[in-house]
C-alpha cells in the first residue's frame, strides 16, 4: 500500500529525515510547499510527511532565528541547573520569548530535552552546535555576538570544545584498541565459533533493558527474511546520560567493528547508526572514520579479502525525539515515519527494518562485543557479577566535585561511585535517568548490576539543597514532552501528571493530590503501550515511597481550584481595562 | 487441557491461529471494552480500554495474539476502574458536548462511560482548541471531539483503498490530518459513503443534512448497553491487505 512504502535507502538517494534536514537549514522552516514538494519527491503522501515534520523537535513549520538558541533543560545540563535561569536571562539580553523567533527573524529561542552534555555545566544548542560552561556572564557575551551578527566561526573555539572527561578507566576503556585488530580475528573464524564466545561471555545490552546480546543475535541469525539489518542505538536520549557521546567520539572504531562482526554472524550486509540529532556534530569524525574503515577494506565488498563478506554502514541522524531510542520507534524512524513503537512482539530480531530481521544495540554493547572477540570471553568475565559480567560506562553528573565518565566493574556499589566523584551530602540519586529508579541513602548501598540496580549508563546525583519535587516536576516535564500520543495513558496520563505537579508547585497543592498523583503514577506504568510509558511515572512512584515528606510538606490545603483563578481570567481584563481590586479574586 | 483454548475469567475460550485475543473473545460472545478496535480492521492498540490482566502484566487485549493456555482475567474491579479512567481521559482531552452533540445517544465514548458507571469527568479539563474543518459538502469534521481511535484513518486504507486520514504531531499535539494539498476535506477523495465516513465512535466526522433524523431516546445506546452491541458488529472486508 502506498503510504506504508518505506524509504528504502538503496533505491533512493537521501533519507527522508536528512532531506528534511537541508531544506529546514535553507529555509528555516519547513513550510507546507516544502511538504507538498518532498512528498513528490519521494512519492509519498503528504500526510506521512506533515506527520513526520509534525513529531519531531528539530523539524519547525514556524520560522526559525537565523541564531536558532536551544537551551537543555536537563537536571545536570539545563539553564536552571545552577540555580539561576539562563534562559530568562538570554531571553531578556535580546528581547525574544521563549518559544519564539524574534521579529526581525534574527534570534530564535526554546529548550530541548538532555543534550548530553551535563559533565560541562549548563548547556545550549546554537544552530546545532553545543556551547558549554554557560553562566550569566558567557550569555551575555552570547547576546552581543548575536546583535553583531557575528559568524559563529569567529565565537570563542573553547566555547564549542566538548571534552572526553574520564575520571575512571575500567576494563574496556583501558584497551588501546588496533584498527581491524577485532574484526580480523573475528574473520578467522567462523561466525558460530564467535557466536559461542560472545554466548560464553554472557555479554548483555548496555542500553537498558540488558537482554542477552548471544541470544538475540543467535535467534536474528535463524530468522528467515529477504535480508538481515544491524542498528547501533545511538540515540542516547535518557537524561543524564552521556557515555555514547564519548563511545563515538573516542571508540567508534571497536564500535563499526562489533557491528562488522554482528553482521558476520547473523549475514547481514547493511547496518545503520541511528545518531541522536543532539550529536549531529559528531558527524563529520563519524563520517571520516567510516571512510577510513573503507578505504582499508573493513567495510564495503569483499572485506579483508572475503568474497562472501559485505558489510556497509549507513549513519542517520535523527530529529530530537526521546522515543525514538526505544527500539521499534527507532526503527520507524529510520523507515522515514514517526516514532511510534510498534506493537511487540513481533520483535525487531524477526520483523524489524523493512520488516526483516534486525539486531539493534546499544553503542556500548557493539563495543563490547569487539573487545570480546579480541581479548576472549574469560577476559570479560574476570570482572563483574555472575548476572551481570563485565564492565559499565557511567555517566555520572549532578551535584557532585568530578562529574564525568567511570567504568566500573558490574556489581560497584552507588557508595563508592558517590565517593569517587566527590559528592557531598547526597540527599538522592536517580540511577538510570527519570525513567529509572530514585534512591535515597538507605539504598546507597545497593550495586549497580542487571539483577540489583540497572542502568543504561545515567547516575544523577542530588545534594541535600536540592528541592525534590523541582526534580520530580522537571522529569514530569520531560515526559509530558517526549510521549509519542499513540496511548491514552502514557498521552493524556503524563500531561496530567505534569499539571498536578505544577498545581503542587504554584501553592495549590492538597492531599487529594497525592492520591491523585499515585493513581496516576499506577495507571500510567501498568496500562501504556511501551516502555517510555510503563517507567514515565518510577520516578514519582520513588518519590512519594522514599521521600513522602518532600510532596506532603506543600499538599496540606483541604481544597485549591485546579487553575489559578487570577491566570484563568487575566486576558478578559486585559480586554475590559480592568486592574482594580474588585477585579482580581485573591 | 484443548491446544487451542484460552481463558478468560475462568471460561474456556476456543480460539483460531491468528486471533487475538479480542478476535476469540468476540468470536465467544464474551465482551472485552474496546473503542479503537473494529473487527475486520488491523487493531493498533491506542486506546488502552481492551488493558486485560496476563500473569502480572496488562496487556492490550486487541493486539496480542491468542496463544494457548493463556490466564486472562478481564472483567475484575480493578481493570473496571482502570478502563473508567482512561474513558474519562479521553473526555477531558477533547471538547465533548453530549447534551448538544449530534452523536449522542449513538456516540461509544459515551455508552462507554455509561457502561463502567462513570458520573463524572474526574480529571481537569485541559480545553485544547481544535480544528474543525466544514470544507466538504457532504461531511463534517470537528477535531474538538476526536479520541485519536484511527479508525477512521484505517477504514479509508483498508476498506475504501483511499487514504484520506493519518494522525500527525506528538505527544498532546497529536490531531488528525487530511491527506489533500491543502489539508481540508474538501481536496480529498473522501464520499460520505466511505466506512471512513461512518466508523467514527464518537461525533468528530458526522454526515451532514441527516442530524437528528433518530430522536434522543431512541438510539443504539438508548437501547442496549455497548457491551450487547459490541458484540453484534460484523467485520468488515478489507480491499488492501495491510503489509505492517
Ligand atoms: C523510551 C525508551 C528509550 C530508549 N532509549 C534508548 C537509547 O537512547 N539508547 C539505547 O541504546 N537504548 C534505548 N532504549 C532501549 C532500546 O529499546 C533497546 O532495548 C536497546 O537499544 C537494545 O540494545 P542493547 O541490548 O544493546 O541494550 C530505550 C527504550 C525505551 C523504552
Ligand atoms: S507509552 Fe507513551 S511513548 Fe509509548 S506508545 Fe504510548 S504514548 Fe507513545
Ligand atoms: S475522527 Fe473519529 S474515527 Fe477518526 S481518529 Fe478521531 S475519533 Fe477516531
Ligand atoms: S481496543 Fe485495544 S487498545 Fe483500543
Amino acid at each position: 500500500m502506498n503510504q506504508r512504502l518505506p524509504i528504502n535507502s538503496d533505491s533512493k538517494s537521501e533519507h527522508l529525515l536528512h532531506r528534511l534536514y537541508a531544506l529546514q537549514q535553507q529555509c528555516l522552516h519547513i513550510s507546507p510547499e516544502a511538504i507538498r514538494q518532498v512528498a513528490n519527491e519521494f512519492n509519498l503522501p503528504v500526510s506521512q510527511i506533515t506527520a513526520v515534520v509534525a513529531f519531531y523537535a528539530f523539524f519547525y513549520q514556524q520560522p526559525c532565528g537565523r541564531y536558532h538558541i536551544l537551551f537543555s533543560n536537563c537536571t545536570s545540563c539545563g539553564y536552571l541547573a545552577d540555580g539561576e535561569n539562563l534562559l530568562l536571562q538570554f531571553s531578556q539580553h535580546l528581547d525574544v520569548a521563549p518559544g519564539k523567533t524574534r521579529l526581525d527573524g534574527l534570534v530564535s529561542l526554546g529548550e530541548t530535552s538532555c543534550i548530553g552534555l551535563c559533565d560541562h555545566g549548563a548547556a545550549m544548542l546554537i544552530n546545532g552546535l553545543p556551547i558549554i560552561e554557560l553562566d550569566a556572564n558567557r550569555i551575555e557575551q552570547i547576546a552581543q555576538l548575536i546583535i553583531t551578527e557575528t559568524p559563529l566561526t569567529n565565537w570563542p573555539t573553547e566555547w564549542f570544545q566538548v571534552n572526553d572527561i574520564v575520571h575512571k578507566q575500567g576494563l574496556m576503556l583501558s584497551e588501546n584498541f588496533t584498527v581491524g585488530s577485532s574484526l580480523k580475528r573475528a574473520l578467522a573464524s567462523s561466525a558460530d565459533d564467535l557466536l559461542a564466545i560472545i554466548e560464553e561471555s554472557a555479554l548483555c545490552g548496555r542500553g537498558g533493558a540488558g537482554f542477552n546480546t548471544a541470544k538475540k543475535w543467535r535467534i536474528c541469525q535463524q530468522a528467515s527474511g529477504s535480508a538481515h539489518y544491524v542498528v547501533c542505538n545511538a540515540d542516547e536520549g535518557e537524561p543524564g546520560t552521556f557515555k555514547d557521546r564519548l563511545l563515538l567520539r573516542s571508540h567508534v572504531e571497536a564500535m563499526f567493528e562489533g557491528m562488522a562482526l554482528c553482521a558476520y554472524i547473523i549475514g547481514a550486509e547493511k547496518g545503520f547508526i541511528y545518531l541522536r540529532g543532539e550529536y549531529r556534530y559528531l558527524l563529520p569524525h563519524l563520517q571520516a572514520v567510516l571512510d577510513q574503515y573503507r578505504q582499508l577494506g573493513l567495510l564495503g565488498n569483499h572485506i579483508c579479502g572475503d568474497v562472501a563478506f559485505n558489510f556497509d554502514i549507513e549513519i542517520i541522524v535523527g530529529a530530537g525525539a526521546y522515543i525514538c531510542g526505544e527500539e521499534s520507534a527507532l526503527i520507524e524512524s529510520l523507515e522515514g515515519k514517526p516514532g511510534i513503537p510498534r506493537v511487540r512482539p513481533p520483535f525487531p530480531v524477526t520483523h524489524g527494518y523493512l520488516g526483516q530481521p534486525t539486531v539493534v544495540n546499544n553503542v556500548e554493547t557493539f563495543i563490547a562485543a569487539a573487545q570480546i572477540v579480541l581479548h576472549g570471553s574469560d577476559w570479560f568475565r574476570s570482572v563483574g557479577t555472575e548476572q551481570s559480567t563485565g564492565s559499565k560506562i557511567l555517566s555520572v553528573s549532578g551535584d557532585c566535585q568530578l562529574p564525568g565518565i567511570y567504568e566500573y566493574p558490574f556489581g560497584i556499589s552507588v557508595q563508592q561511585v558517590l565517593h569517587d566523584c566527590e559528592a557531598k551530602e547526597v540527599q538522592a540519586v536517580q540511577i538510570g535517568g527519570p525513567a529509572g529508579r530514585l534512591i535515597g541513602k538507605e539504598d546507597f548501598n545497593r550495586r549497580i548490576s542487571f539483577e540489583d540496580l540497572s542502568t543504561g549508563g545515567s547516575l544523577l546525583i542530588f545534594g541535600k539543597h536540592r528541592d525534590l519535587l523541582t526534580i520530580n516536576r522537571n522529569f514530569a516535564h520531560f515526559f509530558a514532552h517526549e510521549s509519542c500520543g499513540f496511548c491514552t495513558p502514557c498521552r493524556v496520563g503524563t500531561k496530567l501528571l505534569k499539571n498536578n505537579l505544577d498545581k503542587i508547585a504554584d501553592g495549590r497543592g492538597t492531599q487529594q493530590d497525592v492520591v491523585e498523583i499515585k493513581q496516576l503514577s499506577d495507571l500510567i506504568q501498568r496500562h501504556s503501550h511501551c516502555g517510555l510509558g510503563h517507567t514515565a511515572a518510577n520516578h514519582m512512584l520513588d518519590s512519594l515511597q522514599h521521600f513522602p515528606q518532600a510532596i506532603e510538606d506543600l499538599t496540606q490545603q483541604v481544597f485549591a481550584p485546579p487553575f489559578a483563578l487570577d491566570e484563568a481570567i487575566k486576558d478578559a481584563c486585559r480586554i475590559t481595562h480592568r486592574d482594580d481590586a474588585v477585579a482580581r479574586l485573591k | 487441557m484443548d491446544d487451542h483454548t484460552i481463558t478468560i475469567d475462568g471460561a474456556e475460550i476456543p480460539f483460531q491461529q491468528g486471533q487475538t485475543i479480542m478476535d476469540a473473545a468476540l468470536a465467544a460472545e464474551v465482551y472485552i471494552p474496546h473503542l479503537c478496535h473494529y473487527p475486520g480492521l488491523t487493531p493498533r492498540g491506542n486506546c488502552r480500554l481492551c488493558s486485560v490482566d496476563m500473569g502480572n502484566k496488562s496487556v492490550a487485549a486487541c493486539t496480542t495474539a491468542a496463544v494457548a493456555g493463556q490466564q486472562i482475567s478481564s472483567d475484575t474491579p480493578a481493570l473496571n476502574a482502570a478502563r473508567k479512567s482512561i474513558t474519562q481521559m479521553l473526555f477531558i482531552e477533547g471538547n465533548h458536548i453530549c447534551p448538544s452533540c449530534e452523536k449522542s445517544g449513538n456516540c461509544k465514548l459515551q455508552a462507554m462511560g455509561y457502561y463502567l458507571g462513570m458520573l463524572d469527568e474526574h480529571f481537569p479539563q485541559f480545553y485544547q482548541r481544535r480544528e474543525i474543518d466544514a470544507s466538504h459538502a457532504d461531511i463534517l469534521l470537528d477535531r474538538d471531539r476526536c479520541i485519536l481511535c484511527d479508525l477512521c484513518v484505517r477504514a479509508s486504507r483498508e476498506v475504501d483503498g483511499k487514504d484520506v486520514f493519518a494522525i500527525a504531531g506528538r505527544g498532546m499535539d497529536a490531531h488528525l490530518i487530511v491527506n489533500s494539498s491543502t489539508g481540508k476535506l474538501i481536496d480529498s477523495n473522501m464520499a460520505a459513503s466511505d466506512l471512513a465516513a461512518n466508523i467514527c465512535p464518537v461525533g468528530a466526522i458526522l454526515i451532514k443534512q441527516e442530524g437528528y433524523q433518530v430522536p434522543i431516546g431512541q438510539r443504539i445506546y438508548d437501547q442496549n448497553m455497548i457491551n450487547e452491541v459490541g458484540l453484534q458488529e460484523k467485520a468488515v472486508k478489507k480491499t488492501k491487505q495491510d503489509d505492517d
